[in-house]
């Protein structure tokens, strides 16, 4: 049964089907505003203002897109770090996730840099800042994006028979893999230091010097649910046979990351005496209960091994665990962020159409990719009936 | 092996992680914050007086005229203001200096804070150890090491707004009119002080209430200010401290026994006295020390020498050399040796 489902292979099947559709159309929607911000400024499509520089653009495009897209690099980490081959089925799926994840990311950051030609000089020597969190995290993204397609391309080749060049690029691929380790280490935890001069704008609550580490863990715990989700939503949908019993195991795991990161969170704030916020009634308590709870059913849910051997349960916690991630991102960067007095910030129509359709381009490409290139390898549900009897 | 493994993960990925930061142990007093950076002793600087600004705005309309930048309407007042009258609220991408009102209750006397009203005068306040300089991916804005003017060069900045939204102050704003808009700060005048000027809003002011000058002067004359009982006569200097205009003869008023800039948030060279509290004007209560020390010594300690990160790769090499070889793992997410297995 393990060699029935080692060799990745297209699905092949119609191209045009409704929902491809319906994200095509949201797609092009998203595009038409996008066109508009170049033409008319960034003012003209988005509500970001003098009190709120950074909108959804930032915290939900650039911050928990990278952090969803975390598949591929907590993925990799078990799968050739721990040495654990039996997870090779879902390295693929959880690779393209990361790869449209990063790379749409970057795509958000043309979006919202006001002077985008002068990205240039994120790569003039003589421009860099060293102390700038934002140089760090901007180039070990820019990298880990060429890595995670890199990482992906044996997908391509198999697909268009380029064997010779395969072989090549295996001799050099633990190098990449090994990158593809190190560079989401260092820059997920970036993405927390980089609010680390907050310390006046952001409650305690969510503001420690911890920052990078509750970054870290909770994007690695995001990493493994996103390829529990998504594996589950794939043989679903494309009605594949399920791979409970690798999700089962990578349940244990993510159990274990969000027990630390619950500890380290809540032990920091006790720690500095600043649990009174909590019960204070303001937005901040409010968001961060709505967090606590998230986090805390996603530990009751895999708390036992009866529950990680359901499929239910398993991406019930997985989606618990990637909306408290998201919120606590989105909370830290924007919900919770202390702007100028005065201002407010809700995201306009516009500036969420651009949003939803970068995400819709997003599972519209891992739907092609997935029909056309070799990247999913369970056997169709029936055929796996029949080996199975 | 797999034990090899994990031991590696454990030491260095997690490592990585807690290990660095657990020094921080994270009570206030165990920071991972390198030292604070200090003034330059020929840094200069802006005094403004909140007790004796009258509101009328003449250093917003000068720094308007001197910087180039065109009047602001808000949408409210657009149908009977077609420009002919800057009215702007807040500082934005094309006001870099705004005079705002504090009210309470009656509004009955100035300087006072319950049933009274005070001005508060908004730029800039050019930070000793500034936080924009410091989150500056590229080296856009720079602080003068002489002056401790901190500017922003627009051919280098990307736009990414990051100063702006770590600026405790709220200050650098980036013009979204634009379709290419860039980032616009009060930078002292620097441009007016090259040529022997001082800056236009001190310039013009009637009062005294902007008064330019050497950073430690303006210091001695706020100290001087504040320590002196309400009511006592006294000279305000007008324009630039130490130059040869007529003062204004005044007399102190009941000021908060406080300078604002002198510690908060590391110091500032934009100085504030006033008789309403701070944080009622709009400038919040900061600790004192620099907010960029704190998230630079994190960074650093992170990185230091780069030997995290080496030793990590060096690690994460040796393991996935390993796994790729023995067929165990394989390669580019699929298993090279699959076919040798089935
Ligand atoms: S007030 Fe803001 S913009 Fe001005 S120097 Fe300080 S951090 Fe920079
Ligand atoms: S907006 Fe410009 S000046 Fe501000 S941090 Fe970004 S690149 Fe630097
Ligand atoms: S110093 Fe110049 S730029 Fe700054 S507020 Fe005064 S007039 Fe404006």
């Amino acid at each position: 049964m393990h060699d029935a489902h080692v060799q990745p292979r297209p699905l092949g099947g119609r191209i045009l089907t409704v929902p491809v559709a319906i994200l095509t159309v949201l797609t092009l929607v998203g595009f038409y505003y996008i066109a508009k911000r170049y033409f008319f400024g960034i003012g003209a499509v988005a509500n970001v203002n003098p009190g709120y520089p950074w909108g959804i653009w930032v915290a939900f495009d650039v911050i928990v897109g990278p952090a969803i897209g975390c598949g591929g690099f907590a993925m990799a980490l078990l799968t050739y770090v721990l040495n654990q081959g039996k997870y090779h089925p879902i390295m693929r799926p959880a690779l393209l996730g990361g790869l449209f994840g990063y790379t749409l990311a970057g795509v958000a950051v043309m979006i919202d840099l006001g002077r985008y030609f002068n990205s240039m000089n994120l790569l003039l020597p003589w421009h860099l800042n060293t102390n700038s969190i934002m140089l760090e995290t901007a180039l070990c993204v820019m990298a880990y994006v060429a890595v995670l397609w890199i990482e992906f391309s044996p997908a391509f080749l198999e697909r268009f028979g380029l064997s010779k060049l395969r072989k090549t690029l295996e001799r050099f691929m633990f190098v990449i893999i090994a990158l593809g380790v190190l560079l989401p280490t260092m820059h997920q935890s970036a993405l927390g230091t980089i609010l680390a001069v907050n310390e006046s704008k952001l409650s305690p609550l969510w503001w420690t010097q911890l920052l990078p580490v509750l970054y870290l863990i909770s994007a690695v715990a995001m990493g493994y649910s996103v390829v529990a989700f998504e594996a589950t939503l794939v043989s679903r949908g494309f009605r594949l046979k399920s791979e409970l019993p690798l999700l089962s195991s990578i349940g244990r795991i993510i159990l274990w990351l969000v027990v630390a990161f619950m500890f380290i969170r809540i032990g920091v704030i006790v720690l500095n005496g600043n649990l009174g916020l909590a019960f204070e009634s303001t937005r901040a308590a409010l968001l961060f209960w709505v967090e606590t709870f998230l986090f805390g059913a996603a530990i009751v849910l895999l708390s036992t091994d009866r529950l990680r051997r359901t499929e239910r349960y398993i991406f019930l916690s997985a989606c618990a665990l990637l909306l408290g991630g998201t919120f606590y991102r989105l909370d830290s960067y924007l919900l919770v962020y202390t702007g100028s007095p005065g201002w407010r910030y809700f995201p306009s129509v516009p500036e969420l159409m651009i949003t939803i359709g970068l995400v819709s381009l997003h599972v519209l490409l891992f739907i092609l990719f997935c029909k056309l290139l070799p990247v999913l390898s369970n056997p169709p549900r029936q055929a796996a009936e029949a080996h199975a009897s | 092996m797999s034990i090899d493994r994990r031991a590696f993960l454990a030491k260095s990925f997690g490592g990585f992680a807690a290990g660095t930061t657990l020094a921080a142990g994270e009570a206030q007093a165990l920071t991972l914050a390198r030292p604070d950076k200090v003034a330059s002793p020929d840094a200069v600087g802006i005094l403004y007086d909140s007790t004796l600004c009258v509101g009328c705005k003449a250093c917003v309309a000068a720094c308007k005229a001197a910087n180039g930048a065109p009047a602001v309407v808000p949408a409210t007042l657009a149908d009977w203001n077609q420009g002919e009258w800057d009215s702007a609220e807040d500082l934005d991408g094309r006001t870099l200096n705004v005079i705002k009102a504090y009210v309470n209750g009656t509004r009955e006397v100035k300087d006072r804070e319950t049933d009274g009203f005070a001005f508060v005068k908004r730029h800039c306040l050019h930070c000793i150890d500034p936080s924009c300089v410091s989150v500056c991916p590229v080296s856009a804005m720079q602080k003068h090491p002489v002056s401790g003017i901190v500017t922003n060069d627009k051919d280098a900045c990307m736009g990414c707004r990051y100063c702006s939204y770590a600026c405790p102050f709220g200050v650098p704003q980036f013009d979204l009119t634009q379709a290419y808009g860039r980032i616009n700060k009060c930078e002292m005048c620097g441009h007016l002080q090259a040529k022997g000027g001082i800056p236009a809003c001190c310039d013009v002011c009637p009062t005294g209430a902007s008064l330019f000058g050497k950073l430690t002067d303006l210091q001695k004359e706020a100290e001087t200010r504040i320590s002196l009982p309400a009511g006592t006569p006294h000279d305000f200097p007008r324009g630039r401290l130490g130059g040869d205009r007529p003062a204004n003869p005044g007399q102190t008023a009941n000021y908060l026994k406080k300078v604002y800039g002198e510690k908060d948030a590391g110091g500032t060279q934009l100085r504030y006295i006033a008789g309403v509290p701070f944080d009622k004007l709009g400038l919040p209560n900061l600790p004192n020390h620099s907010f960029a020390a704190t998230a630079e010594g994190i960074q650093h300690t992170i990185y230091k020498w780069f030997a995290a990160p080496v030793v990590l790769f060096a690690g994460l090499l040796a393991l996935t050399y390993r796994s790729t070889r023995k067929g165990n793992g394989g390669a580019g997410g699929d298993a090279p040796h699959s076919s040798e297995k089935s």
